[in-house]
């Protein structure tokens, strides 16, 4: 494997971010994008591979709390930031509150656009933000999914946005 | 159980991100294979040349030559080759030629674009036209594929006499299936017990497909070939007929590397190689009396079936048996042929065949009306299929059937009468925007076409495991439409247990019995009722041999199950598939019950059309069906939801653009599929109608939603704009200036 280039420039780094609350520390080739990263060396499978040019939203993963496409994401640019994938969400085996509604409502079918959505719904819900019902569709349609219409997918979404919003109504920060 | 929306079995590890699909598949040492294709739509392979620069010595190199067993992709008709060998023809732009695989998965890219081909170029059909003229003759002694003629009455002596005769043609164009996880395979070849054993893990709708395919490549017995289904992420007939070329592919890397070797393709790979829903052209000619009655029909049905057969006679075959529709006919002819061109072969996708027929016979029906001077409900409801009547192929309905009610209910919920009178008023204003409604009635068979159950013979079982909970035995695989959850729940009926005691084996051939592929909505009314009636054999054994005693409660079964296994060892029972005698078909006349029974549907369909930018939004959409009982009311909406998505993407945006037999719009960014702000809700409703030979009265549900939307949403596109050539889909923004255009040209 080539540590340099024709230019003499180094063609390896050294990445440091945080993946689902761990510190990882590894070294990487320049070119290799967020999502080689995660799965071929970290093994984080529930990372999925759809498209390679950031159309269909399968990789998905947080970067500091915000849904990028990790298939068009250098990793090297995730240096020193904190990445969640699909396989950070849950505790301890539970099932939090929007990976619930989506089990609940029928939103899953095939099941490999469902990490992705999973994760923008998530930071949907963290957001505190109000959506209305187009709102909802608007920030879910960097996923696609071939499998449910969309229905499905929207009523989760919708739902957990809708309990998020109760429990802080009734446990204000 | 049946009937309850029992949650989705796979569901948790999916949401969670831990269910494994085959590339998620971790294996050491691992080798990645790539495909080296032709890229010219027909010649004569002369040599390959190997580039500079790479380390070919490196390489897993796998060609024509070196194939053990037999070279050629088992399927309906053996004509395709994995590879193509020196001085043999290249038939498509796609024709994989060479295999190579490395541990350097950029290597492996690198070297595959050092490869080049020496091809001596020939003349190459690209369209329907061309193959029908034989210009030239690329296939067989006719570039036909296959060829069914259906008759019933003499429409002959019709024409001439009736009120009206009404032609009319019609086009659709290819689909992509657009599974978001693409087609994938994994492969060991190793000897075991001084045997050489070949498995596959992959992306898979039918393991014993892909099974008899590695039979014929290797030349192997039964036992030395193993086939695994991993999760799957969609498929829709996608990875119905393909697996059999890229698990080959795989296979044959495997079994010349020594390694296991991932075949991964990438998006623009999957597009441009794999299978698509057939191109289509219709004619129709029918003839009315007086009053619209139907008086005779005659289909001249043909698919751009491409290079090779794959399944374009069993597709052809079930397009040509739904092209009459759901009108009562006297006298019917249709001619339905599958022609040859240079182009990558087409091969399933959910509807198979119906799709094109039907848009055809329900475009045809409204323009019938506006020539007929006619409402094109009430010209439908004069003419529809009843209880007694007897369809094309001469088989009679015999269930209770009133399409009329189904229609009347799907017009009332998307306010049909309403919406066409206010918006014949607001389309007279200068707002660009114009809006329709239209409606579609179809019915699409269950289960295969004609004999094609008897042929298969299916055999599903249930096992008792050691913790006393039952595992559902069926090579039917889960592709997303909840197989798993379904399966569970027939035989948690069957036996009167909690649905949680019941789950699925995995999908290995070496541990399941083929139950039949897993296609053709066949999986819940075919499958589904073998194993109740395997479920209620498994608790007579039961019985029979003394564990059990009726009445039982869940927990004494669990305990009996438990008991029967720690006793017996294995407990298996296995059921198999009996044609009903009341079903006779006739392969060569194409005469009698061309499937046990059809499911029954009436989708409408409301449009919004800017003549601005002529973009088509669909505003609302209804789709009402008769499908037996509902097995799982949550999973057969998804299906239903899915389905009119794919149907309406197909109708107005999916357009797979061909230049020199090869698809150039192979990339998600420009092949466009719906999003979620492209869709409205779909209102789905259900009429149960329980039908006696299905599992607890279910049948088929999964193609049926592809068939309607396409023509519900080109009707409302007339109803908007007025008479149009809206004779093809994907009716796409062009397409739809160019015909406007037409009119304001004269």
């Amino acid at each position: 494997m080539l540590t340099k280039n024709a230019a003499g420039v180094k063609a390896r780094k050294r990445l440091c971010m945080t993946v689902n609350g761990r510190a990882v520390e590894i070294e990487i080739d320049i070119r290799e994008s967020l999502l080689d990263v995660l799965r071929d060396r970290l093994q984080f499978t529930g990372v999925k591979q759809g498209c390679s040019v950031g159309e269909c939203g399968a990789c998905t993963v947080l970067l500091d709390g915000t849904p990028v496409n990790s298939c068009i994401y250098l990793a090297a640019w995730a240096h020193g930031k904190t990445v969640v994938t699909i396989e950070g969400l849950a505790q301890d085996g539970k099932l939090p509150p929007v990976q619930e509604a989506f089990v609940d409502e029928g939103a899953i079918q095939c099941g490999f656009c469902t990490p992705g959505v999973v994760l923008s719904t998530t930071a949907m819900v963290d957001s505190g933000k109000c959506f209305t019902h187009d709102e909802v569709r608007r920030e879910l349609s960097g996923h696609l999914c071939r499998c449910t219409g969309y229905q499905k997918i929207v009523d989760a979404a919708e739902r957990a946005l809708r309990e998020a919003e109760i429990a802080a109504d009734e446990h204000p920060v | 159980m049946i009937g309850a929306s029992s949650i989705r079995k796979e569901g948790r590890a999916k949401v969670l991100g831990t269910a494994i699909y085959t590339d998620d598949k971790f294996m050491s040492g691992a080798l990645h294979g790539l495909t080296v294709r032709s890229e010219v739509p027909r010649g004569i392979l002369r040599a390959i040349h190997f580039g500079e620069g790479i380390p070919w010595e490196e390489f897993t190199l796998v060609t024509a030559a070196d194939i053990p067993g037999t070279n050629l992709v088992a399927s309906v008709v053996d004509d395709q080759p994995f590879l193509v060998g020196i001085g043999e023809e290249i038939t498509h732009s796609q024709q994989a030629v060479l295999l190579l695989a490395h541990a350097d998965r950029h290597l492996a890219e690198k070297a595959r674009r050092a490869v080049r081909l020496e091809i001596e170029e020939l003349p190459a059909v690209l369209d329907i036209q061309s193959s029908l003229d034989l210009q030239p003759l690329i296939y067989g002694t006719s570039n036909l594929l296959k060829e069914i003629r259906i008759a019933k009455g003499d429409p002959d002596p019709i024409w001439a006499q009736a009120a009206h005769v009404i032609e009319g043609e019609y086009r659709t164009g290819a689909q992509e299936q657009m599974y978001i996880e693409p087609n994938a395979m994994l492969s060991v070849v190793e000897p075991k017990d001084g045997l050489l054993q070949v498995t596959v893990w992959g992306s898979l709708q039918c393991p014993y497909y892909v099974h008899g395919a590695l039979k014929q490549l290797f030349g192997l017995p039964e036992k030395q070939v193993r086939v695994v289904a991993m999760e799957m992420g969609g498929a829709f007939g996608g990875k119905e007929d393909y697996p059999s070329v890229n698990g080959g592919h795989a296979a044959l890397l495997a079994w010349k590397s020594g390694k296991p070797v991932r075949l991964i393709y990438d998006r623009e790979e999957d597009l441009a190689c794999t299978t698509k829903r057939h191109p289509s052209r219709t004619r129709l000619r029918t003839a009315f009396d007086a009053d619209g009655n139907l008086l005779a029909l005659e289909a001249d049905f043909i698919l751009d079936g491409g290079a090779y057969a794959t399944l374009s006679p069993v597709v052809l075959s079930r397009g040509a048996v739904h092209a009459a529709g759901v009108y009562r006919c006297p006298h019917v002819r249709i001619h339905a042929r599958a022609v040859a061109t240079n182009t990558p072969p087409p091969g399933a996708f959910r509807g198979f065949g119906a799709p094109q027929s039907l848009f055809a016979m329900e475009r045809h029906m409204d323009r019938c009306a506006r020539k007929l001077g006619l409402d094109a409900v009430e010209l439908r409801r004069k003419n529809f299929l009843r209880m007694g009547d007897t369809m094309a192929t001469g088989q009679v309905i015999r269930e209770d059937l009133d399409l009329a009610g189904l229609m009347d209910r799907a017009l009332a919920s998307i306010g049909y009468r309403d919406k066409r009178a206010a918006f014949a008023l607001i389309n007279e204003d200068d707002s660009p925007i114009k809006r329709g409604v239209g409606f579609s009635v179809f019915m699409h068979g269950c289960g295969f076409t004609g004999n094609g159950e008897s042929h298969v013979a299916s055999v599903a079982g249930v096992e008792g495991l050691a913790d006393g909970t039952v595992a559902v035995l069926a090579a039917s695989t889960e592709m997303g439409q909840g197989k798993n959850t379904v399966f569970a729940q027939i035989v948690a009926e069957a036996l009167q247990l909690h649905v949680e005691l019941v789950d699925t084996a995995p999908v290995d051939t070496d541990h399941v019995p083929n139950s039949g592929p897993t296609v053709a909505s066949r999986s819940t009314m075919m499958v589904g009722r073998i194993l109740e009636d395997a479920a209620i054999g498994f608790k007579q054994a039961l019985v029979q041999q003394g564990f059990l005693a009726e009445p039982y409660t869940p927990e004494s079964f669990q305990a009996a199950v438990a008991k029967a296994v720690a006793t017996l060892g294995t407990l298996r029972c296995y059921g198999q598939y009996h044609r009903p005698p009341n079903i006779q078909w006739d392969d060569v006349t194409y005469q009698g019950d061309a499937y046990p029974t059809y499911s029954w549907a009436c989708y409408a369909a409301e449009v919004a059309v800017d003549l601005d930018t002529f973009e088509v939004k669909v505003a609302d959409f209804v789709a009402v069906q008769e499908v037996g009982r509902v097995v799982n009311p949550t999973l057969a909406a998804g299906q239903i939801e899915g389905g009119v998505a794919q149907g309406i993407g197909w109708g107005l945006w999916e357009e797979v653009t061909m230049q020199r037999g090869r698809m150039i719009n192979n990339q998600m960014t420009n092949y466009i599929i719906p999003t979620s702000v492209d869709l409205p809700r779909i209102q789905v409703i259900f009429l149960e109608n329980a039908h006696a030979g299905g599992p607890g009265g279910a049948k088929g549900i999964g193609e049926l939603p592809m068939d309607g939307p396409a023509p519900a949403v080109v009707n409302a596109l007339e109803n908007a704009l007025g008479a149009l050539r809206l004779d093809e889909v994907p009716m796409t923004p062009d397409r739809l200036l160019e015909r406007c255009e037409e009119v304001s040209h004269g």
